[in-house]
């Protein structure tokens, strides 16, 4: 295709196709949910993935982030006299912004880089075709499991982040740096208020979403495009994915905060 | 009143974005036999399996199973129900893996029907014991060979006991002793079950072996297409060709071939 025009023609053709295509995951998704089979212990084992195996992680992440919140909260609240203000300081920004961005960060790289990599492998061996051939919905089957285990594990582990994040931050300010606990406490419960917890668990539903979509949508689709099913296409979709999905998250936090705040 | 082709393929045409793969094809596969299409790697006939099997759309073209209903232009309930009529076994058998292959096997049965476990657990037990898999039932795909994957592969295709079964490169990667057992396993289908059997393969004596009906398929188009004596005995020597596994009288011209050896355009 020499043509220009025609190839920026074919290039906005396969972008309004992928886009379509996307959303159509998603409509296939969300049926999936009322069609057979019964997903109830394929759920739970994909809770047990997603949500069990990313714990600690999301506990390390949790810790160090509020232990750093605290030291660097610490030092600049200091300049103005206001160290008593680091509870408030370290419980709004786990609780808005680190809290969930972190953990969803942590889960794409941990639960979502193994789930492209998981339905990828299937689409090369061709399992996926196996289960279309068995007259078996395969999105009922592999991605609406995942999908209702991310909607109930990634908040739950975005609040876990949280309560680890302010405690770190109190073992720093309280403990090492001399903060009063109870300007801390008072601090944390004063500025902490319902618009904030919502913010916060709005951003986590939105993000396990966007999680999980991207990456089962990534692996599912891996190789298909190009007509090759092989290793690189399961390897590239993996890293596609990982980038998009982390993307996705950033960009999805400033446009729920800039909404919300 | 059952037709005696069980799918009819009429002018069917197939494209991959904007090349043409398939040209025109029609052929009927007849009902409790074994159908056997043959030809090199390229020339369609794995496209003619995924069309067959409603995998890729019909567009250009009619698949019309039982006389009636016809798949290219089927409803998405149409195509599920096709599908439970039927069992594919994939070329590298398509194994979940991260199910046993009990598991595997059980997987068509947990979803479409209602039967309890202890009588899933000894259907799936019967098939195995019919491929000769029955002491595996407890492995993970990754813990068999090719050889046993395939197989346990056609157990899953066969658990829900489908009038049709459609077979892709059933040989490739076995070994000769490996490869005659299916072969044996996929006559006695029809034997035992008269089971339809669709079998997509390039290996000459397997194919003879089986056969009731041959296609013979080149580059998007059928050659030859009959019984296996006729094929055999046939007078097109391109089917000849092929049938006597001739390679291709490669003609080079030589002035271009040096060119590009030496790498340059003149002397």
């Amino acid at each position: 295709m020499v043509n220009p025009i025609e190839s920026l023609g074919a290039y906005a053709l396969r972008q309004v196709s992928s886009a379509g295509r996307l959303g159509l995951f998603f409509i296939y998704t969300i049926r999936g949910i009322i069609l057979p089979p019964a997903k109830f212990w394929s759920t739970l084992k994909q809770i047990q993935f997603i949500g069990t195996k990313s714990f600690v992680v999301v506990g390390f992440t949790a810790a160090f982030t509020g232990m750093v919140l605290g030291l660097q909260g610490y030092h600049t609240l200091s300049k103005f006299g206001s160290e008593g203000l680091l509870g408030s300081a370290v419980g709004l920004s786990m609780i808005r912004e680190l809290g969930p961005v972190l953990t969803a960060l942590m889960v794409t790289g941990r639960a979502g880089s193994a789930i492209v990599a998981e339905i990828g492998i299937m689409r090369i061996e061709e399992q996926i075709d196996a289960l279309e051939c068995m007259a078996i919905d395969p999105f009922s089957y592999l991605v609406t499991p995942r999908l209702i285990a991310s909607l109930i594990s990634v908040p739950l582990l975005i609040a876990f982040c949280d309560i680890i994040g302010i405690l770190g931050g109190y073992v720093i300010g309280v403990g090492l740096l001399g903060v009063s606990q109870g300007a801390f406490w008072d601090g944390l419960t004063a500025s902490v208020d319902w618009s904030d917890l919502s913010m916060g668990f709005v951003k986590s539903v939105c993000f396990s979403v966007i999680i999980v979509w991207v990456c089962t949508y990534k692996g599912f689709y891996a190789g298909v495009d190009e007509g090759t099913f092989g290793p690189e296409q399961v390897s590239r979709a993996t890293t596609d994915a990982v980038v998009i999905s982390s993307i996705a998250v950033l960009i999805g936090d400033y446009v729920i905060t800039s909404i919300m705040l | 009143m059952a037709t005696e082709n069980i799918i009819e393929i009429r002018g069917l045409n197939s494209f991959y974005n904007n090349s043409q793969v398939l040209f025109d094809i029609s052929f009927a596969i007849p009902r409790h036999q074994v159908t056997v299409i043959m030809g090199v790697s390229g020339c369609g006939k794995t496209t003619i399996l995924r069309h067959l099997t409603g995998l890729k759309k019909t567009g250009a073209g009619q698949i019309i199973v039982d006389g009636s209903q016809d798949l290219g232009t089927s409803s998405e309930t149409m195509l599920m129900q096709y599908r439970r009529r039927i069992g594919v076994l994939f070329q590298g058998g398509a194994l979940f893996n991260s199910l046993s292959l009990a598991e595997n096997i059980a997987t068509p049965l947990k979803v479409h029907t209602k039967l309890a476990d202890e009588t899933i657990r000894i259907m799936g037990i019967m098939k195995l014991n019919m491929v000769g898999l029955d002491e595996f039932s407890d492995y993970m795909p990754s813990q068999l060979s090719g050889g046993m994957k395939k197989r346990a592969g056609l157990a899953r295709a066969l658990i829900m006991d489908p009038e049709i079964l459609f077979v892709d490169e059933p040989s490739s990667g076995l070994d000769p002793i490996t490869a005659a057992g299916l072969d044996r396993l996929i006559l006695e289908l029809r034997e035992t079950y008269g089971m339809t059997v669709l079998v997509v393969t390039h290996e000459l004596e397997s194919a003879f072996k089986i056969a009731d009906r041959i296609v013979v398929m080149d580059r998007g188009t059928i050659m030859a297409a009959g019984y296996p004596e006729e094929i055999r005995n046939g007078k097109d020597p391109r089917v000849q060709q092929f049938l006597s596994r001739e390679a291709d009288p490669h003609k080079i011209q030589s002035e271009s071939y040096y060119e590009r050896l030496l790498g340059g355009t003149g002397k």
